[in-house]
């Protein structure tokens, strides 16, 4: 048998003077009582890491650039609205009830409204947050120093996916909510009870979009080392769903059911056309959000899928209620929640199965 | 305090025989190994058994057994690539091994991994803090996922950052810090959480030679004074000598010695490998025949104007005293083999053979 440094040990239960307050949480809390400790140790590690990740957020410069995005989005929107709304109204363009959710829905001459800048430019909140969210920690050699630390890796990625949603949620609200209060003050249009419902509606509608994004940042910061590649991924993506999808939707369907040969088949075709084009279309986030949001916010939708003209007679010519129009939106908003979560546990399982190593 | 710290030491005596009587499985075996090594057996709190992991074509580290004692400040040693890293991954249940196991204070490190980081605290190789915040913050970032709140935890802070010399630069942004001032708040992050175990992965990496000093000098000290266990990875060997119990000495994922520095010593002299360097004046015909009719020596090398004498036993007493008597002049005399960087070569040697 080797020989043990004998003095080592003994000496240290003398001086051991920096151990003060030795192991009164490290093993003593584990063996014994479980169950509801260990229970409440999660929850406070989970805060911990949210509260970090946040202060982080909103500490780094990243925090001004977003500001200045959702900001852009809130005026140019606004101004879109406020000059928008009163041509629209002499114009005889739209109808003059619920004036109020057309604050968010009407655009001027050239600037697009509130809704469709936030199709557009939400995914963009959500890529912010999300692109480095672990890859950063990886190459700064935090991620290694973190993972050594009593807590359960997942963790890490679900306070990251929290801290990201909660911050778009906090913009988000603060934005449609500005734009709301505002509106009243500036056009002197009351919102009724279902207006706020219907906004409350389409703002939770935009935080399950960014959070889609979020969700699928951090699947890119997950998978790919540098966040640079992570971020020109995220933005690929954004890409294809924004414009791509909609011309490779009409080309699938185009092929499948030709509709320009101007015989009796094209015209067979017609319904098939708009179907497939519209079920492709739906597959991309972005489609999916415009056309919820648009419902929600205009009652006036009646309906979402093509309709023959059979199906329309004896519909009486009014608005939807509240029930009715989420009732049209319902799978639109399963679906994107399911896409968000869907793209988290991917992002979730590849970081659970990683090896995660010095940089 | 006082009473408080008085209040540990019966805990802390206590707790690998608690750990012992918890594995049920290993009581048997332990039971009958108990009479014979008694204590000794109790003190190990690292151990791994045939622990192996393979990346594809490599095996990253070949059916490692290790055995670390309480207290005592362990050297891996090895090249780039030998499995350091990987051994002390697989200790932090960081890499699922793919045969063997590993277990600290007798819990497996695989399965028990959260269990196991309570008590074992790692330093990982180029340690990286957040670099918006400061190093109190980042400190009170880990005790605060360890369990420490308030005032507790902002006094283990500043002992924390007065222990490691760091007081002065604390409230600065850890994004401005040096390679060394990272090392050494990188120690106070790992002892925020008070661990039994330290796992150091090449601390001495791209540190200047005074600050690799206060390193060792804390090293030892964590070791001597806290009562710590240190498991340290270095390819640096003069370091790493100076201030390790026990070595072990990694090469292509194989442990191929280990023990103290004498202990790796004897082992090259053992196996006629290392012997002994002459070099004499005037060099002959007669003194190769004097040297060949030497009693235990069994084998004499030329190298140059250095002999390379192979004995079974330490003939340097006897050597001196016939080469005196003939007339010879000693210019050299060296039992070979005797630092760690000879013994290191000639682990490196070996083994390059049975691989390669």
């Amino acid at each position: 048998m080797q020989t043990l440094k004998a003095p080592a040990d003994s000496r240290a239960k003398e001086l051991a003077g920096e151990g003060g307050s030795r192991r009164e949480d490290a093993r003593g809390e584990g063996t014994g009582s479980r169950g509801q400790s260990e229970e409440n140790r999660r929850y406070h590690v989970l805060k911990v890491l949210f509260r970090k990740e946040t202060a982080e957020f909103i500490n780094s410069r990243r925090m001004i650039l977003f500001v200045v995005l959702t900001a852009l989005i809130t005026v140019s929107g606004f101004y879109a609205a406020v000059s928008g709304l009163a041509e629209a109204i002499e114009g005889g363009n739209t109808a003059t009830d619920f004036l109020f959710l057309k604050l968010f829905t009407v655009s001027a001459n050239s600037i697009p409204s509130y809704n469709s800048l936030m199709a557009l430019m939400g995914p963009f909140i959500g890529i912010f947050m999300g692109f480095d969210a672990i890859n950063s920690e990886r190459t700064e050699g935090t991620l290694n120093r973190l993972v050594s630390q009593p807590l359960y890796r997942d963790q890490i990625i679900v306070s990251k996916f929290l801290a990201g949603l909660f911050i778009s949620a906090v913009m988000v609200f603060a934005s449609g909510l500005l734009i709301g209060s505002v509106g009243v003050i500036a056009t002197g249009l009351i919102p009724s009870g279902e207006e706020i419902g219907r906004l409350f509606i389409y703002l939770c509608f935009c935080v399950v979009y960014i959070g889609f994004w979020l969700a699928a940042a951090i699947l890119f910061s997950t998978v790919c080392r540098h966040a640079a590649t992570s971020a020109l991924a995220c933005i690929a993506v954004w890409l294809f769903c924004a414009i791509f999808v909609s011309l490779l939707a009409g080309i699938v369907a185009d092929a499948l059911y030709p509709i320009n040969g101007g015989d009796m088949q094209a015209m067979m075709n017609e319904m098939g056309n708009y179907s497939c084009e519209l079920n492709l279309n739906r597959t991309s986030p972005y489609y999916l959000f415009a056309e919820a949001a648009t419902t929600v916010l205009n009652p006036g939708v009646r309906t979402i899928n093509a309709v023959t003209v059979t199906q329309l007679s004896g519909a009486i010519s009014s608005n939807l209620t509240l029930g009715q129009s989420m009732l049209l939106v319902w799978p639109h908003l399963t679906g994107l929640a399911a896409l968000m979560l869907a793209v988290f546990a991917i992002s979730y399982v590849s970081f659970m199965r990683q090896e995660i190593r010095s940089r | 305090m006082i009473s408080s710290e008085k209040k540990e030491f019966p805990e802390k005596r206590m707790s690998p025989e608690e750990g012992g009587l918890s594995r049920a499985g290993e009581g048997a075996t332990a039971g009958t190994e108990k009479n014979i090594a008694g204590k000794m057996e109790d003190d190990i709190v690292v151990r791994t058994e045939s622990l192996t992991k393979i990346y594809g074509d490599l095996t990253a580290v070949d059916h490692l057994d290790l055995q670390i004692r309480k207290g005592e400040v362990f050297g891996l040693l090895g090249p780039n690539g030998a499995g350091k890293t990987t051994t002390t991954l697989m200790l932090l249940g960081l890499t699922e091994p793919d045969a063997g196991k590993a277990t600290i204070h007798g819990l497996d490190c695989t399965r028990n991994a959260l269990q196991v980081k309570k008590a074992v605290g790692y330093l990982p190789d180029n340690v990286g803090f957040y670099g918006t915040m400061t190093g109190r913050e980042n400190l009170r970032f880990m005790g605060r996922i360890n369990g420490l709140e308030g005032k507790a935890l902002e006094e283990r802070i500043d002992r924390l950052l007065e222990r490691v010399g760091m007081a002065q630069a604390a409230d600065k942004k850890t994004g401005t810090y040096s390679r060394g001032m990272r090392q050494r708040l990188g120690i106070a992050d790992v002892l925020m959480k008070d661990p039994d175990i330290i796992i150091m992965d090449e601390p001495t990496l791209g540190i200047d030679p005074e600050g690799v000093r206060e390193l060792m000098w804390l090293i030892r000290d964590l070791a001597e004074r806290d009562g710590r266990t240190i498991l340290l990875s270095s390819h640096q060997l003069y370091q790493v000598q100076r201030v390790c119990d026990r070595m072990g000495i990694f090469v292509k994922g194989k442990m191929v010695a280990c023990g103290t520095l004498e202990e790796l010593g004897q082992q090259i002299g053992r196996d006629g490998t290392g012997a002994l360097e002459l070099s004499v004046y005037p060099d002959n015909i007669s003194l190769q025949r004097i040297l060949k009719e030497m009693k235990g020596v069994l084998d004499i090398e030329k190298n140059s104007d250095m002999y390379v004498i192979h004995s079974s036993f330490d003939v340097r007493r006897a050597l001196s005293k016939k080469l005196t008597e003939e007339g010879y002049t000693i210019m050299h005399l060296r039992q070979a083999g005797s630092d760690l960087d000879e013994i290191y070569r000639k682990y490196f040697e070996k083994a390059g053979e049975q691989v390669g």
